[in-house]
């Protein structure tokens, strides 16, 4: 199939589209205007609904009762407005309605910048509204990657009935590549809902609540939560590795930020020093094995973070990593984005330090 | 002989509404509503915060339970992906005209083809009687003591005056259960609303004023006085918005 060159924001309305997705809220907030925009264009066409909603809260909620009703719903947003989604995601999250919520990172905190961040890593992996529950984090990095991976969201989150998490910063979405799409999916191809609020016709009524006000009921309801989440982890961890099996500094980078350091570790290597990279593709769950495995290797001596924020990934790396070898961290912030030369100085830096210390 | 049968569009769950709460009756005059249309396959219902949060557990029909306030985005998103389905909204004073005020407010400007119950009786009842955005002048209230002062609180919302200055919405109406006379006219309204909707008229909102004998101190029967008497001065009764009338469609 022939490649097209498409916007970051386009590729991901395209992956949602070619797999369903017929139902799409939002409201304008840069960097991903695009997304609204081009869905309001997209989703008549293909007998879809499109709203924009007077806020965000009021998106995320139309997606409540649109995917509670059995469609496929998407609604995206940048970090401040995300913010304000997470209520709503909650109560997605315990009354178990899937869907897909995109997050094109902008720097913050507060209304921040505009430019390309990573500093949602908090929000998006742990959670992110109030109490115990996740989302899957699927973070992309590259256009490509954006299209496939909102693609797979739909059906990860149709599986476990978990809402699935689109996380890319700035630059992802702004950036033009070419891309390969998928083909339009007929929706008669995607499994019935049975659980969706759709009007009853005779049959058991259903409904979908996140008020669950005995504690002999809610307790329960949220261990099969963990137990969902579980399976998710034992499932779906996915990570790329690259050069780390005799590298004696592993880097580790997400989205934009790991393109920068494949380069880097290229070109630690044609400096003579074995580096390797690992980029997570899901941020939830959390790649571990992928990092255990090299800190079980004598070669490698130093594991290093690179991120656009003040060292988020940088802790499930650490717990990844379990004190069997230094983990570093470097990273910068309000929308700057690190060039590979100083990724490279600081990737040696660290070596010494960890040899140091050796 | 029978004389009289539970509808169908009502649980058998126990409610947990208050003594004299008229709630319940509310409760009864929409599903009695929905049974006559025929719509109950087909219905989605939207269950709020507040009082009647457990509503998902009486109407016999698929539910839907909403954040606080987010009832009628959640109504938004539903009847747009499924417009041939009756989609119908339950929401207090607390949920609709303070934090939902936002999506109050832009689903009757889209003008979605929904139907709302707003319970109004001036109070936050399942908190414990907290001041409400319609918590009348001189009312006490767990957070104004000494009854709402309007240089401190400001002022009760009218909902349903507020709404009628917008184009969109097809009907607008406010009743009242305090009395038989008005009960049965509020049953009328709330099956108009839901008859328009299935329709395909457009957005229909119903006020219902409700007492509330628990947070206003009051004997079951003194509170249905004092909503006849007093509530209906600040929140007057009548039809503010009926297009089919305007237009002779009935």
């Amino acid at each position: 199939m022939s490649k097209i060159l498409l916007h970051g924001t386009e590729a991901i309305c395209e992956g949602a589209i070619r797999n369903g997705c017929r139902a799409f809220f939002g409201y304008p907030i840069t960097p991903q205007n695009e997304v609204p925009e081009y869905m309001s264009v997209k989703m008549p066409q293909l007998g879809g609904v499109f709203v924009q909603a007077e806020s965000e809260v009021a998106a995320i909620n139309m997606v409540y009762g649109a995917a509670g009703a059995g469609v496929r719903a998407m609604t995206s947003s940048s970090s401040p407005g995300v913010s304000l989604k997470q209520e709503g995601i909650s109560y997605i999250a315990c009354a178990r309605i899937p869907c897909v919520v995109v997050n094109i990172m902008r720097a913050g905190p507060g209304l921040g910048g505009i430019l390309p961040a990573q500093g949602d890593y908090f929000q998006a992996t742990k959670g992110g509204g109030h109490g115990d529950y996740h989302l899957i984090v699927l973070a992309p990095s590259s256009v490509q990657e954006a299209c496939d991976l909102t693609y797979a969201a739909f059906d990860l989150s149709d599986k476990y009935r978990v809402p699935c998490m689109i996380l890319a910063d700035g630059m992802i979405g702004q950036l033009m590549e070419p891309v390969e799409l998928p083909p339009l999916r007929p929706l008669s191809d995607i499994p019935e809902k049975k659980w969706a609020t759709s009007g009853h016709y005779g049959k058991e009524r259903r409904v979908l609540n996140s008020l669950i006000i005995k504690p002999e009921e809610l307790e329960p309801h949220v261990n099969e939560l963990q137990r969902t989440y579980d399976e998710i982890y034992a499932n779906e961890r996915k990570s790329v590795s690259y050069l780390t099996e005799d590298a004696e500094i592993v880097l580790t980078a997400y989205g934009t930020v790991a393109r920068i350091v494949k380069s880097a570790v290229n070109e630690l290597r044609r400096q003579g020093i074995k580096a390797g990279c690992i980029r997570p593709v899901t941020l939830y769950p959390f790649p571990d094995e992928a990092f255990a495995a090299c800190a079980a290797r004598d070669c490698t001596k130093a594991f290093l973070s690179v991120e656009l924020s003040l060292g988020q990934m940088v802790e499930d790396v650490r717990l990844a990593v379990n004190g069997k070898k230094p983990v570093y961290f470097y990273g910068r912030t309000g929308g700057n984005v690190p060039e590979e030369g100083e990724i490279v100085e600081a990737a040696k830096k660290f070596l010494q330090q960890a040899e140091e210390v050796k | 002989m029978k004389v009289f049968e539970k509808t169908k569009m009502l649980t058998d769950a126990h409610m947990h509404y208050c003594p004299g709460c008229t709630h319940g009756i509310v409760h009864r005059l929409v599903a009695e509503s929905i049974e006559e249309l025929g719509l109950q396959d087909k219905c989605i219902g939207i269950a709020p915060v507040g009082c009647a949060v457990f509503a998902y557990d009486y109407f016999n029909c698929d539910m839907q339970e909403a954040a606080h306030g987010r009832a009628p985005a959640v109504a938004t998103g539903i009847k747009r992906c499924l417009p041939d389905r009756t989609v119908f909204v339950y929401q207090g004073d607390g949920d609709l005209a303070s934090i939902g005020m936002a999506e109050t407010v832009h689903a009757a400007a889209r003008g979605e083809n929904i139907t709302i119950i707003f319970i109004n009786n001036s109070i936050y009842g399942m908190t414990g009687g907290q001041m409400a955005p319609t918590t009348l002048i001189g009312q006490k209230a767990t957070t104004c003591q000494n009854g709402r002062d309007p240089a401190v609180n400001g002022y009760p919302i009218r909902v349903c005056e507020l709404l009628a200055t917008l184009d969109a919405p097809y009907y607008i109406e406010r009743v009242s259960t305090h009395d038989v006379k008005h009960v049965l006219a509020a049953k009328k309204a709330i099956k108009k609303a839901l008859r328009f909707q299935s329709e395909g008229r457009g957005y229909t909102f119903v006020e219902v004023l409700v007492s509330c004998p628990t947070n206003w101190h009051m004997q079951p029967v003194d509170a249905l006085r004092f909503m006849g008497e007093e509530c209906t001065k600040t929140f007057p009764l009548g039809v503010y918005r009926d297009k089919s009338a305007e237009r002779g469609e009935e």
